[in-house]
């Protein structure tokens, strides 16, 4: 990866600069957005304190200088998921208030399964960068060209196969929709 | 200069833009109306042919009492004008009306994903508003706002892209720095599909079913009064400078103009957004509403294929010049 080349051996696991202090701030943020949004009990409510989470979320993008990404995460979550969700909700149920229904007996389940993830997840993070540090002096490493010409020259097969899967996803869901019709 | 002051002193200018073209947008609106629909339009205010007439509205709309509807989400209700109007601001500070460094607010390397992303944003006022008003006609309003959204996102992205395909960049200056005059030709398709789907995303007519105001009131917004109705408003022509400035940077070449454009590249790009916008009202006093069964039918069997059409075209002619 480009980003290990620039590691600066130096500096500690964490110091503290402006950026940092913001970066973790942002983050807290986040959580705390991603928290509300399991534990609230109206709807609509979880569904707008996703659109915090998920902006945090670019937020960070931006401050680790993955800008490209950064965008695309506004773009895809917010602009797309988080309105298709919205309108999901709008067409079935969204009462103002709380949805006396919105509690499922997986709690203590979904707790674990995500406490697990997330431990997964920061460990390899943590493991892989631990002193890894980004250059913001030097060229930018997070810009539209150097993820592209990343994306397409050393992760080219990966990214077709995502494509084909999401291709085998989108005719299912054709399929799936037809047969309903067929049916009636 | 001084850093800060030179990012401050952009985000001035960029702000008084925003407050000053929407209303000349509005105001050419109310005039050119008149003109089409053989009435004189507001006259009074403010001495020559009714100048202060926005003026007057806004004063108006300030002076009215901020009512929310006793069964509203409150927060969300009173959140949603901002959320609807910010994201063009932001647009705004990204959009290059000149060649030189001076002439963009910001310039932000994946330029054209920032508008798009931000633009995306805003619908999430509408729906918002929609939602909290405790109002069916509102969450009518609401819902087919998100439908015509969902619609409209693709073809005005696969536009978008294959002008990036062409350019080689998604960054708005970038594209504008490499523009040539052929492009309109060879771009028009997309040029078209572009502004078609962002009048749908603004909600203007044709596309205006989601504010259809002899079937639902006016959707989204019903349940507004005062100065949050007037920032919906404000929104609306704000979306109308931010599309137009847009299509003109994308697609006919910004700053570039037939007669040697030093110095003057602001003056065409103001220019042919003029003429966007002009173009714009006079859809609004031309065409019928579209049904919601046509907008939807618009959107994905022409404007997409229309929209894949112009990036095959632009793949093959690419490798073809190269």
């Amino acid at each position: 990866m480009t980003l290990a080349a620039t590691a600066q051996q130096t500096q500690g696991f964490l110091s503290t600069s402006g950026v940092e202090i913001t970066f973790v701030l942002v983050g807290l943020v986040t959580l705390g957005a991603a928290l509300v949004t399991v534990t609230t009990r109206q709807l609509v409510h979880a569904a707008l304190w996703l659109v915090v989470a998920l902006g945090g979320l670019a937020v960070e993008y931006l401050l680790l200088t993955a800008e490209f990404i950064a965008w695309v995460q506004v773009l895809i979550y917010v602009g797309s998921v988080v309105v298709l969700l919205l309108f999901g909700l709008m067409l079935t149920k969204a009462p103002i208030g709380r949805s006396p229904d919105a509690d499922s007996g997986n709690r203590p389940v979904a707790l674990a399964v995500a406490l697990t993830a997330a431990v997964a997840l920061v460990w390899v993070v943590v493991d892989a960068f631990r002193t890894t540090w980004i250059d913001l002096d030097g060229a930018v490493q997070g810009s539209t060209e150097v993820t592209g010409a990343v994306l397409f020259r050393h992760w080219v097969l990966p990214f077709e196969a995502l494509s084909v899967l999401l291709l085998a996803a989108l005719v299912g869901a054709i399929v799936l929709s037809r047969k309903k019709e067929q049916e009636r | 200069m001084n850093d800060a002051l030179d990012v401050a002193l952009r985000l001035l200018v960029v702000f008084a833009v925003f407050l000053v073209l929407p209303l000349v947008v509005g105001q050419t609106e109310h005039k050119v109306m008149a003109h089409m629909q053989g009435r004189l339009g507001p006259m009074y205010a403010g001495g020559f042919h009714g100048w202060a007439q926005l003026v007057a509205d806004g004063v108006k709309f300030a002076q009215k009492e901020d009512v929310v509807p006793k069964d509203a989400d409150r927060r969300v209700f009173q959140l949603a004008p901002a959320v609807a109007l910010l994201p063009y601001l932001l647009v705004l500070v990204a959009i290059p009306i000149g060649p030189s460094e001076g002439a963009v607010g910001r310039v932000v390397d994946a330029g054209i994903f920032f508008v798009l992303a931000v633009m995306g944003v805003g619908v999430l006022g509408s729906l918002m508003a929609g939602w909290a008003s405790a109002n069916k006609f509102s969450l009518l309003g609401g819902l087919r706002t998100a439908a015509q959204l969902l619609a409209y996102e693709l073809p005005m992205l696969l536009a978008a892209a294959s002008v990036a395909m062409a350019a080689g960049t998604v960054s708005l200056p970038g594209v504008l720095n490499a523009f040539e005059w052929w492009w309109v030709p060879w771009q028009i398709v997309g040029a078209l599909v572009f502004f078609v789907a962002g009048l749908a995303e603004l909600q203007r007519p044709p596309f205006d079913m989601p504010v259809a105001d002899s079937e639902i009131i006016f959707g989204a917004y019903t349940e507004y009064t005062g100065l949050r109705f007037a920032l919906f408003l404000l929104a609306e022509y704000a979306g109308i400078v931010v599309l137009c400035g847009l299509t003109t940077v994308l697609f006919l070449g910004g700053w570039h103009g037939p007669w040697g454009a030093d110095g003057l590249g602001w003056v065409w790009t103001l220019l042919k957004t003029a003429v966007l916008a002009f173009v714009v009202i006079w859809l609004r006093v031309t065409y019928p509403r579209l049904r919601e069964d046509q907008l939807q039918k618009l959107a994905w069997t022409t404007l997409v294929p229309l929209a894949l059409a112009q990036i095959a075209l632009t793949g093959i002619v690419k490798v073809a010049i190269q």
